[in-house]
């Protein structure tokens, strides 16, 4: 196999990280949903919580976005 | 026809070349930019806290709304003792927050999204925040790598997942808002190129797309300058209350 199709290959391999985000953020925005509809007085005090875990579960995803595109262009 | 979407992340020298022995020190665009955010956080505060009428104007309001959620959230995650480093943590805040939003200016420039830069400004966190650890607790604050309650077998197992947990938060905490600038800005290039490439009829869909995630990347933009704050006050608050 030729590099650079090698190097497409991958990169595609490592943007599936980002199914472990989406599947994170799914579960972080349900839960929390789930959780105010309960107890909706307690929402608004745990909604910075919520922004947090958002952004960390996105993080994780983006990293391995992040090792795609330093295949692909570092490389 | 569509452009390489990494080109907007391209640094160019403005003005005269300047050396420093071998170091590079040139004005380049990434330093204008962060010279436009820093003026316009200074003149949006100038403005802002002038008059101090009770019934604030606008810019006013704007300027205390801003102070007032920062001083709320590190009382809220690092408690009264962080006190003392508002005004690092405010402007840290305030710094992220306008070079993300500037870059959603279109042929501006994200000076975030760029690694050195992150990294920088988060190494510095790291380095003071374990300074503060070492003088306010001494050696004691090396118990912050062994929580209570683990039975003494796993122990040496913990202490060594605690330490590079530890020494990875400055790599963790500038690749978020590294990646989540240059990931949110290469997708628009890409639609933008998609809306290019389809045309007058096929163009109207990535189009309407990109309006979208525009809307969500100013979203991302202040979402990511908050995270980057609370999580500087979540590792204050680890050197300040020592609670393990």
């Amino acid at each position: 196999m030729e590099l650079e199709a090698a190097k497409m290959i991958g990169a595609g391999l490592a943007a599936i990280a980002l199914a472990g985000a989406g599947v994170g953020i799914g579960i972080i925005f349900g839960n929390y949903l789930s959780g105010a509809m309960r107890n909706p007085s307690a929402a608004q005090k745990q909604f910075p919580n919520l922004l947090l875990g958002f952004a960390l579960a996105e993080a994780t995803g983006l990293f391995g976005l992040v090792i795609a595109l330093i295949i692909l262009f570092a490389f | 026809m569509a452009t390489n979407p990494m080109h907007q992340f391209n640094v160019y020298r403005i003005g005269p070349e300047i050396k420093l022995g071998n170091l590079d020190i040139s004005f380049t665009n990434a330093s204008l930019f962060m010279v436009i955010s820093s003026l316009t956080i200074l003149i949006l505060f100038f403005i802002g806290t002038r008059k101090k009428s009770i019934i604030p104007t606008k810019v006013q309001l704007l300027a205390e709304l801003s102070f007032t959620f920062i001083s709320k959230m590190i009382n809220d995650t690092a408690g009264s003792k962080a006190k003392p480093y508002f005004a690092f943590i405010f402007s840290l805040f305030m710094f992220v927050l306008f070079c993300n939003m500037l870059g959603m200016i279109p042929y501006s420039f994200t000076v975030t999204s760029h690694i050195i830069v992150t990294f920088i400004l988060a190494s510095f966190i790291f380095v003071g925040v374990t300074i503060i650890g070492f003088v306010k607790h001494g050696l004691s604050y090396l118990k912050l790598f062994v929580p209570s309650g683990v039975p003494i077998i796993l122990l040496p197992l913990i202490v060594v997942i605690e330490i590079i947990s530890y020494l990875s938060r400055p790599i963790s905490l500038s690749v978020r808002l590294f990646a989540n600038m240059m990931a949110g800005h290469t997708m628009l290039k890409v639609f933008g190129g998609f809306v290019i490439s389809l045309g007058l009829i096929g163009g109207w869909l990535p189009l309407s797309f990109s309006v979208a995630l525009t809307g969500l990347e100013i979203l991302v933009a202040f979402l990511q300058a908050y995270v980057f704050a609370i999580l500087t006050c979540i590792y204050l608050n680890d050197a300040l209350n020592l609670h393990h």
